[in-house]
């Protein structure tokens, strides 16, 4: 069971109630649902699933507030899911927020995953006129219907059909609901999508996805496909195509890395071997260099004295599904502390100090490179660890406690520990020591807010404080004009927009495309 | 050609253990590779070179037993053969000793294998097993009246003992795929509910990287099988530095913590398996490495390990493989070898035993072994034994 997952005798009620929705939202950065390296999926979601149940019965306002605290893409589709299903059990001041928390995420959220949203609500016959409303608001709320239609054509067909709401207009309704009728459409991308199924050319005027279909039915060679559909690909579906592209021999694909964001570029390296990351040292450093100042922005180099604990232990190739994530967090907090800090160090616990060649390997010999870091005489230590100290299990935590009970008792010093793990076992991230605070991460591109909101990562702070401060988060999330939402920043000098709002995420990075109206990014 | 034994592991310092559920798996580290022998370029169709070795040096290496490779001329039909027991070659710069022992792979061979359903059949290919198996396999060296006809003509055949595949010991697998490599790591203890199920080491690190999973492929006895079913989560041992007040001073505590590990590892925790006296057959011998294997002094009640080893001109071990054996073994091979140190007499035997001759004979007969005595002595001995409780 977890620390604050069941409520202990005799402790004051606001307490268990703070530590409750800490290690809520710890969870909700972090978990995604899928395979990790020392636990099944199956574990993550029933864990996961048993703390959605216990926030919404016990925390109702706070469970709809955490959509507010940059929790991730899956999370917060959940978190919909369950307010939507209970919508009777609110009472109206509850639904006036709940309803505006949920429009403004889902604003956020990339369209497929609205559409995923909104086809689990309809398997589960939650019907009810909030649901209708909200599926509503966010249809009318797309740039492009005709551009959704093309691609998430089965999404936005069932929620169509489970809101009972009208198509924009009747050629949309007829290409959505009678596409075999053979008349042609106005709209030019609704009409490409119908000759693409005769005409080679057709297919690319239409998103890649949808396109990469229609080039196999085809038979288009991947080379000639990729080269003229370039211009379609949106910025991570480039990034992603990138490697496959050069080896299939088309030139056109290369993106320009620099604008890409930094946990993804820390991915992308990640993937690269070793002899490619050599011969391109120059381009790649240059890149998670240039994303990481973009991410510090006004803070770059005000942060003093940093040393980071980095884990490329071998548990940071994460699982299949999550390839390498913990590293690539681990890489990417690298370069934006780089940007951050006066004057910067980094430990890797493999002793490697090259940082573009980290590889998972070896055992996780955190206490002793903790020992270094402090040695370094630092302002903060940052550590980037699953947690799982094993060589030998527990020193991180003894001179930890060594450390803060002996030798720095004022906290000259802060210690922070940043978790990409979700522990299924422990309901939370799995901590260091208690005398640390430990913060859920899921893209490093959160850390500075993060790393501000130890204060309350502590576990003792009161929850007047934690209401408090999540109604200034609420109100900054809402307001018109707000960054996508970071994680919880107990200032208002928020994220500073750790990425591109994700409902842009579908439209080309070229921003030029036929029938979309969405600006790029 | 056999003597004492006694097993040390010299040069393989125990790292930090890393525990999941009842398994606790001990790194065994080396400072150095040892030189001069790897695992046979051979098996591995690419990648593994092998270091280049001076003119006047001889290059040595070993083939892991069970090693399925394509061997070409040795191979049968199917193309395929797996290497007869561990082995020592000489290579290019020492003399080569003609073609690698290996049996063909044939569908009548796995088709034996998948006989049983959830117990693995014991192959008679390990070379410590099968040391074990054939231990004073020609059965009785003297006629004496109590031993049957058929046990004078046939020995002890055939001689069958049953164990467990590494996957069927719970929790085994997930422990070695969660276990993160040391990169000096050449070796394993395996500890089931902190019992010493097997040490397994080689000679280079590389060769143990690409080893590591054989772990789950090797043989473990019923003791670590039901020590996996039944033992609960073992607790990590978490050092304690107690209050030092200054960062030299924690140093300090760091380290002496790191050396008390090590000294419980070698002194506590493998104790029974390092401190047993052993006794050695050699099997072969290529340049400065012997290869070997040893049996345990059968002590019942106590822990007691096979193993086969690879040990340089020092006595240092290059390769070392052990197998822990379940109570039953340990009663079999015990009245094995006391039968043959008193020259297989049946009334010097239970007297050396301290029981009466119907009492051995009962010993001898639930160990598996009751068909070594002549039939009307047995019934006479079984008949004594029902009259007497009165």
């Amino acid at each position: 069971m977890g620390r604050g997952a069941c409520a202990v005798p005799g402790a004051p009620e606001g307490l268990v109630a703070a530590e409750d929705v800490l290690l809520f939202v710890n969870a909700a950065v972090t978990s995604t649902g899928q395979r990790e390296f020392h636990g099944g999926a199956d574990e993550q979601r029933m864990s996961l699933e048993f703390l959605h149940a216990y926030m919404l019965g016990n925390y109702r306002e706070l469970y709809a507030a955490a959509l507010a605290l940059g929790v991730n893409d899956h999370n917060a589709a959940l978190i919909v899911r369950h307010l939507l299903r209970t919508a009777a059990e609110a009472d109206p001041g509850q639904r006036r927020t709940e309803g505006a928390l949920i429009a403004r995420r889902l604003e956020l959220l990339p369209p497929q995953r609205v559409y995923a949203l909104f086809a689990e609500l309809r398997a589960a016959r939650v019907n009810n006129r909030r649901t209708r409303a909200v599926v509503r608001d966010w249809l009318a709320g797309r740039p492009d219907p005709a551009f959704d239609a093309v691609k998430y054509h089965a999404g936005m067909k069932g929620a169509l059909r489970h809101a009972h709401l009208r198509p924009a207009n009747e050629e949309l309704g007829r290409f959505l609901f009678a596409p075999r009728g053979g008349a042609r459409f106005g709209h030019p991308l609704l009409e490409a999508r119908r000759r693409a199924r005769y005409e080679q050319a057709a297919l690319f005027e239409l998103p890649f996805t949808v396109a990469e279909g229609f080039a196999a039915r085809h038979g288009i060679p991947r080379e000639v496909f990729l080269e003229r559909i370039a211009p379609r690909l949106t910025r991570l579906e480039r990034l992603r195509t990138q490697e496959s592209a050069r080896r299939s021999g088309a030139a056109a694909v290369p993106a320009d890395l620099s604008r890409m964001p930094l946990t993804r570029l820390a991915s992308y390296v990640l993937a690269l071997p070793v002899p490619d990351r050599v011969a391109r040292r120059a381009e790649l450093t240059a890149a998670l260099a240039a994303a990481a100042r973009r991410t510090a922005g006004a803070r770059a180099g005000s942060w003093g004295r940093v040393t980071a604990v980095l884990d490329d232990s071998y548990s940071a190739t994460a699982s299949g599904q999550k390839r390498r994530r913990p590293l690539a967090v681990a890489l990417a907090a690298h370069f934006l502390l780089a940007a951050l800090a006066g004057s910067y160090r980094a430990l890797w616990t493999s002793g490697r100090t090259d940082a573009l060649l980290a590889r998972p390997q070896g055992p996780t010999p955190l206490g002793a490179r903790l020992l270094d870091a402090l040695e370094s005489g630092p302002d903060l230590v940052l550590v980037v660890s699953d947690g799982f100290d094993n060589a030998p299990p527990g020193l991180a935590a003894e001179v930890l406690r060594v450390w803060r009970t002996r030798i720095d008792p004022a906290g000259r010093a802060g210690v922070v520990h940043l978790n990409p793990v979700y522990d299924a076992d422990g309901f939370d991230v799995r901590r260091l020591s208690p005398a640390v605070p430990t913060a859920g991460i899921r893209d490093a591109e959160d850390l500075p807010a993060l790393v501000e909101l130890a204060a309350f990562a502590t576990g003792r702070t009161g929850m007047a404080r934690l209401r408090a401060h999540l109604d200034t988060r609420i109100a900054e999330f809402l307001a018109p004009g707000a960054p996508a939402g970071g994680p919880a920043a107990p200032t208002g000098a928020a994220a500073g927009g750790p990425d591109v709002p994700a409902a842009r995420q579908d439209v080309p990075a070229g921003g030029t495309t036929g029938g979309t109206t969405g600006g790029a990014a | 050609m056999s003597g004492g034994f006694r097993l040390d592991l010299a040069g393989l310092e125990p790292g930090p253990a890393q525990v999941w559920g009842g398994v606790r798996l001990v790194p065994l580290l080396r400072a150095e590779p040892v030189e001069g022998l790897r695992l046979h370029a051979e098996l591995y169709r690419d990648g593994y070179g092998v270091v280049a070795t001076g003119p006047r040096t001889a290059y040595t290496s070993y083939i892991p037993h069970g090693f399925v490779a394509d061997w070409g001329a040795d191979a049968g039909r199917t193309g395929q053969a797996a290497a007869y027991g561990t082995q020592l070659r000489g290579g290019p710069g020492g003399r080569d000793e003609g073609p690698v022992a290996c049996v063909p792979l044939t569908a009548h061979r796995r088709m034996a294998r998948r006989e049983a359903k959830h117990r693995l059949r014991f192959l008679p290919l390990h070379l410590a097993l099968e040391g074990y198996l054939s231990l004073h396999f020609g059965g009785p060296s003297i006629a004496w009246e109590h031993w049957s006809r058929e046990a004078l003509r046939r020995g002890l055949s055939p001689r069958a003992e049953e164990a467990y595949r590494g996957a069927e010991v719970g929790g085994l697998d997930d422990a070695l795929r969660v276990f993160e490599v040391h990169p000096r790591q050449c070796g394993t203890v395996v500890y089931v509910a902190d019992a010493t199920a097997a040490v397994f080491a080689v000679p280079h690190p590389e060769d143990y990287r690409a080893l590591h999973h054989t772990l789950l492929l090797d043989l473990y006895g019923e003791l670590v099988h039901q020590y996996g079913l039944f033992g609960a989560p073992v607790p990590e041992f978490r050092p304690a530095l107690g209050d030092p007040d200054s960062l030299p001073e924690l140093r300090a505590a760091v380290a002496r913590e790191e050396r008390g590990w090590r000294e419980f590892h070698d002194g506590t925790m493998a104790a029974g398996l390092l401190d047993a006296p052993y006794r050695a057959q050699r099997v072969y011998r290529a340049g400065p490495f012997t290869l070997q294997r040893f049996l345990p002094a059968f002590r019942p009640h106590q822990e007691n390990h096979i193993g086969e080893a690879i040990t340089t001109r020092n006595g240092r071990i290059a390769y070392l493989k052990t197998f822990r054996l379940s109570e039953a073994q340990v009663r079999r091979g015990h009245l094995l070898t006391r039968l043959a140190a008193n020259d297989w007499q049946f009334g010097a035997t239970a007297g050396e035993l301290k029981v009466t001759e119907a009492e051995l004979a009962r010993r001898l007969t639930s160990a598996g072994f009751g068909h070594l005595l002549r039939q009307d002595i047995a019934d006479g001995f079984r008949a004594a034994a029902r009259r007497r409780p009165g």
